[in-house]
């Protein structure tokens, strides 16, 4: 029976029947992940659980990215007990301080995820590795620490929407533009429970960064897992990451879907979510004049190298009007060295804005740039809902770097085009 | 279990940054998420809920984060039912495996007001509201959750498993 893109990876690691939506399978994990709020509970379950080591110390991912560099003694206490955890089992892949990037970032470039893996973690956006072609899904803390012990955890198969885009893209569109427009036409719960499977000619030739943004909005629409095929841009990436034995990886011709939409790229202006839902999106023409108070640039879903070029090509010899804040978060060390020795820094600094370091730090009201009440910010960042970058009376606008960093010179929502 | 309650309605796309905000996710207490519950919905919300009362809610509720901290915190405070149009994903697994009983009721959610007084019979998934009379069925949780309930949830399954392993 042919399958589609979830079944074929879940069906590559389990002894169950994964060929048909609505089955429950037991799969064997690749990678477990949690990071400084999510691993601290996972720990405590794990303990209950009477486990005493993980099932493979390769394995297992713990990043501390989202209160660091630690924002108050609470989270210096949380990040801690991760740190004394991992110390105890032998986690290889445990990172703080100076190795530390947004995780969803940083696993892709140190290759540990890649195509047909299944990867979970206590964080929502690991769907993120669905634009490499992994089965990568959030999941809570306890089912993270029952995945950390067993090695193994249970799914429901998900049916999927089949999701082609066709048509030219205009300049200054890309994967951001690509999934909020998505996520505008289906809503937020939209693809509930659902996989979600990307094709057609404007994916094809959309770049690994870009399938990746795209990917980590996928559960902005509810779904379970954003899935890319695994093509030679795919293979090349994880290659470049150091790793080997990758192979390409598409759904099966006559697979069956649960739906089967196409979108027309054409005259598709840049996409800007408004508040407080991501589903509540607009062309940024319609916005245009609305006064913003600061501009972040970063995150797990656009703070990698070619979103910071993006953004540089912009600001490149203008200036963030003087009542922005334009913070740029680039999103792991070796983003942040590759952006420095690329000149993107003089830019940015030209251009007055704040360098950070690699952090969650805004996206979540966390720190790094937290809103007072009335205040708006146009960010690069994956969720608008209300009180999410600071107080219950601040708004986010979600848009792409192009269209952050343009907003930040004109000190309005501006299409870049028209700068 | 029978739980006897009031409810408190909440809306639509419910989510976790509402239940329980980022700023207070540097703990694992119970108490204390639980004093903070929904604080990104309506400063002081918690304040109106008595130990037993029973939050309702419309479609997707819980999209967002996948923060367990959430479900905690409306155990914490003091409500160990939800019922709702719909749940979203990574919640529903959640408050399975916190013990927050979760209940999916399509459009009969209509027939639950803020302030009814509600029983629900959380084995037999059946919810009556005594303030109209009015009575809903559940749709019954799936065969391999409920396996996951009678082991007594995620943790003591998991410790099953491991002890079966040695």
């Amino acid at each position: 029976m042919p399958n589609t893109l979830a079944e074929k990876i879940l069906q590559a690691h389990t002894d169950d029947d994964a060929s048909e939506a609505g089955r429950i399978v037991r799969c064997r994990v690749s990678l477990v992940l949690a990071n400084d709020i999510t691993a601290p509970l996972a720990i405590k379950s794990f303990r209950a659980m009477g486990a005493k080591r993980v099932f493979d110390r390769d394995r297992v991912a713990l990043v501390c990215d989202h209160f660091t560099p630690n924002k108050d003694i609470d989270s210096a206490e949380q990040v801690k007990v991760v740190r004394e955890f991992a110390h105890e089992m032998g986690v290889t892949h445990y990172y703080e301080g100076g190795n530390v990037g947004v995780e969803h970032a940083l696993l892709p470039e140190l290759g540990l995820v890649g195509p047909n893996d299944i990867v979970v973690g206590a964080d929502s956006h690991t769907c993120t590795y669905g634009g490499l072609g992994a089965f990568a899904t959030g999941m809570g803390s306890t089912d993270i620490a029952g995945a950390m012990a067993l090695g193994e955890t249970w799914f429901k198969v998900p049916p999927t929407i089949r999701v082609a885009y066709e048509g030219k893209l205009e300049p200054f569109v890309g994967g951001k533009d690509l999934i909020l427009h998505l996520i505008g036409k289906i809503g937020v719960s939209g693809a509930l429970y659902r996989a979600l499977e990307f094709h057609g000619a404007v994916i094809d030739a959309l770049s690994i960064e870009g399938r990746m943004t795209m990917a980590n909005m996928a559960i902005e629409a509810g779904g379970k897992v954003g899935l890319f095929p695994a093509d030679e841009k795919t293979l090349a990436y994880c290659a470049a990451a150091g790793r080997t034995g990758d192979k390409p990886l598409k759904a099966d011709a006559g697979a069956v879907y649960e739906q089967d939409l196409t979108l027309s790229v054409a005259g598709m202006q840049p996409q800007v979510a408004c508040p407080h839902l991501p589903d509540n999106v607009r062309g940024v023409d319609e916005l245009k004049g609305l006064r913003v108070d600061q501009a972040v640039i970063g995150s797990c879903t656009n703070g990698r190298i070619e979103d910071l070029r993006e953004a540089a090509a912009i600001l490149k010899g203008r200036k963030a009007h003087k009542n922005v804040r334009l913070i740029v978060l680039p999103a792991t060390p070796k983003i942040w060295r590759q952006a420095m020795d690329e000149g993107l820094f003089s830019i940015f600094l030209d251009a007055g804005a704040v360098v950070g370091p690699p952090t969650c730090g805004p996206c979540l009201g966390g720190h790094m740039g937290i809103l007072a009440g009335g205040e708006r910010c146009i960010a690069t960042t994956n969720r608008n809902f209300r009180g999410r970058m600071g107080s219950l009376e601040s708004e986010v606008y979600l848009s792409s770097p192009a269209v952050a960093a343009a907003s930040a010179i004109a000190g309005e929502l501006l299409h870049p085009g028209k700068l | 279990m029978l739980v006897t309650g009031k409810a408190h309605k909440v809306g639509a796309h419910i989510d976790t940054d509402a239940i329980i905000p980022a700023r207070f996710l540097v703990t694992t207490d119970t108490k204390v998420l639980g004093s903070n519950c929904m604080e990104g919905l309506e400063p002081g919300w918690v304040k109106r809920v008595s130990a037993n009362d029973i939050m309702v809610a419309e479609e997707n509720f819980g999209c967002g984060s996948s923060r367990e901290h959430a479900p905690i915190a409306i155990l914490g405070a003091g409500i160990p039912v939800v019922v709702a149009k719909s749940f979203a994903r990574i919640f529903y697994r959640n408050g399975f495996n916190m013990g927050l009983v979760l209940l999916e009721v399509g459009d009969d959610v209509a027939k639950l007001k803020d302030g009814d007084k509600l029983e629900v019979d959380t084995e037999a998934g059946v919810i009556k509201n005594l303030s109209t009379g009015e009575t809903i069925i559940c749709a019954k949780v799936p065969a391999f959750m409920q396996e996951l309930l009678d082991a007594g949830g995620l943790v003591p399954y998991v410790k099953k498993r491991l002890a079966a392993r040695q």
